[in-house]
């Protein structure tokens, strides 16, 4: 089943892929490390920790042949850096440079404090791939802690550093690293004027190389992630109506779930990827269904003259949490799908909504309402105790990285939308504008294979 | 916050008049009043008045929007409405009795009814919201012997303000069900 106007996004998109290659080409030929004009920036507001990791990235050797490609140490000093668990060190600083495990001298690198040493070196091997070189050592202990081998194309270059970055990450914080990550949000521009225009877009988890999945003049809305990371789903207005879409990633091709009158919202698939929730409000009242995508069935999860929404799935996929104002104002629930059994979650505030559980099921990620004013709260469930992240205004979408240790979400500074990240913790944070419009409702990818 | 863009001159007086009773009125003062705004005087006078519609005179306008019967002043099609609220105002009541009046003399007309929010709270909830207040004009249309096939709701959310800035005066302007005629 497709939709009459979907071919023609199709078209659009292909078309669009092509110009965003031919772009890519011609920056990458005219500039090192050239994003893409769509792409979002990345300014670190606020580095957080008082006691940041030291770590040395010394630039990898480079040939000729990687000219017009940024540096991969640089892009992995800034994976590290927007962390705000490490504090890379200035390369100016640095007493040598090696690329080679016989080049290092830990003294060299003790003296100055730094506690890890990352170096490498690049080579074009004889098939035209490029191959990537690095070790990780730590200075305290004076040993090697790994070597890795990386071998990838030139389009891939900027997935190589962040598989880097990763490995690092994880080697020095036993937490597995999500810079290979991507974010999908949503890009509005010439809001409240005819020519007002909506995209779907997807980028690097810093910013970088956003690619338009899909674009329309009509609102786009409330996308996310197949947990296989292959496909994704979202609401488009496309036929003047709401409907829920499903795109596959790889193909392109865009499928219709859902089209009923009313509200068709919300859309968040099963974490096996068989069921997807829903807000459907087909029987007069906004309620959450469950599909089962295999047969198309639909089943009715909650029952209640109340407005009930924005479902998210707990990891075992037994549960939903939802936002209901069944209570007179809006407030987080949990309903077992099995019972249909109901749980109020939140009781501090007013207005509580959009809320998603962190990856260790305990702890809870919502928009939260304080003397008027909407930000991101986290609460452990067991304690009850609740914590403000944000200090902004109009802050909501929270999504968390797949390993749990940052959201991201969408806020407005100077009556401008934009993405910005937090730590779990509130310490670090930092801010994705667009040059390009309105940013906003980012969804972060789980952990997905790009190399 | 950035120029508020009116269509015309009436409708501004009308908007800022109307958030400002809705402030002065709300129990819990929940939305800042803009000190700035005239005194509401006019309002006896704006709210128009069901007049049995002599022949002479067009429904229609030219797009198709309808009078107010029995002149060739247009119907008000936007309906404005408190902070989290869906309920139709008061001084809604006569403008919507004659859209109903409209609807039923016509019924081969039909109309789409627009919920809209302003930006606060999230996207999501503000879609049901705006499908609440879409409802709530649908529901006083309908009680008026509107046929229910003449009318279809759709909810935008916040995702169409009629004014892109941030403000009590924008949201004012955002909270809103818009009829749009067929």
């Amino acid at each position: 089943m497709s939709i009459p106007s979907v071919s023609g996004g199709v078209r659009r998109r292909i078309t669009r892929t092509l110009s965003i290659l031919l772009l890519t080409v011609l920056l990458l030929t005219v500039h090192a490390g050239a994003a893409l004009a769509a792409s979002l920036d990345t300014i670190i507001i606020d580095a957080g920790y008082d006691k940041q990791t030291s770590i040395a990235i010394v630039p990898f050797s480079q040939g000729p042949e990687f000219d017009g490609l940024q540096p991969l140490s640089e892009i992995v000093e800034f994976d590290l850096a927007r962390s705000g668990q490490f504090a890379p060190m200035n390369r100016d600083n640095m007493l040598s440079l090696p690329s080679r495990q016989q080049d290092v001298f830990f003294r060299d690198w003790r003296v100055l404090g730094v506690e890890y040493l990352v170096i490498g070196r690049t080579a074009i091997d004889s098939d035209g791939r490029l191959r990537v070189d690095y070790h990780l050592f730590d200075v305290f202990n004076e040993r090697e802690m790994f070597v890795d081998t990386l071998s990838t194309s030139r389009s891939k270059w900027r997935d190589a550093a962040h598989r880097v970055s990763d490995r690092v990450f994880e080697a020095v914080t036993g937490i597995q690293g999500a810079f290979s990550t991507r974010i999908l949000y949503v890009l509005a521009q010439n809001v409240a004027t005819p020519s007002e225009q909506f995209s779907l877009q997807m980028a690097d988890s810093d910013g970088q190389r956003a690619e338009t999945l899909f674009s329309s003049t009509e609102p786009l809305l409330s996308a996310s992630w197949a947990p296989d990371g292959k496909s994704v789903v979202y609401v488009s207005f496309e036929t003047g109506k709401q409907a829920i879409v499903l795109q596959n990633l790889e193909t392109g091709s865009r499928q219709l779930i859902t089209n009923f009158s009313g509200i068709n919202g919300s859309p968040v698939l099963s974490p096996d990827g068989r069921r997807l929730a829903m807000v459907l409000s087909k029987d007069g009242n906004p309620e959450i269904y469950v599909m089962d995508l295999a047969d198309r069935a639909l089943r009715r999860v909650t029952r209640h003259h109340a407005i009930d929404t924005e479902p998210s799935w707990t990891s075992d996929g037994r549960h939903l949490i939802f936002t209901s104002d069944r209570g007179g104002r809006p407030q987080i629930y949990k309903v077992e799908l099995s019972s249909n059994f109901v749980d109020r979650l939140t009781f501090e505030g007013t207005y509580n909504a959009s809320a998603t559980l962190l990856p260790d099921g305990e702890h809870l990620v919502y928009v939260h309402r304080r003397d008027g004013i909407d930000h991101i709260a986290w609460q452990d469930l067991a304690r009850d105790d609740v914590r403000v992240l944000t200090q902004t205004a109009l802050d909501e979408s929270p999504s968390v990285a797949p390993n749990g240790t940052m959201l991201i979400y969408a806020t407005q500074v100077e009556g401008r939308g934009i993405l910005a990240v937090v730590s779990i913790d509130g310490r670090v944070k930092y801010r994705l504008p667009s040059s390009a419009g309105d940013v906003r409702e980012p969804a972060w990818s789980p952990f997905i294979e790009t190399l | 916050m950035t120029s508020p863009r009116f269509k015309n001159n009436n409708r501004s007086l009308f908007v800022l008049l109307l958030a400002f009773i809705l402030a002065g009125c709300a129990s819990t003062a929940t939305e800042p009043v803009d000190e700035s705004v005239e005194p509401p005087s006019e309002m006896g006078d704006r709210a128009p008045q069901p007049i049995a519609p002599p022949q002479e005179f067009e429904a229609f306008d030219p797009d198709l929007n309808p009078y107010v019967p029995g002149t060739t002043r247009l119907l008000p099609r936007t309906f404005y409405f408190e902070f989290d609220r869906a309920v139709v105002g008061p001084d809604d009541l006569a403008s919507l009795e004659m859209h109903a009046t409209v609807l039923r003399n016509n019924r081969d007309r039909s109309v789409v009814i627009e919920g809209h929010c302003d930006e606060r709270g999230t996207r999501e909830y503000n879609l049901a919201l705006g499908e609440r207040r879409a409802d709530a004009i649908r529901s006083y249309l309908t009680s008026a012997g509107v046929s229910p096939r003449q009318i279809e709701t759709v909810s935008y959310g916040e995702e169409r303000p009629e004014d892109p800035g941030n403000g009590e005066a924008s949201w004012a302007r955002n909270r809103r069900a818009v009829l749009i005629y067929r």
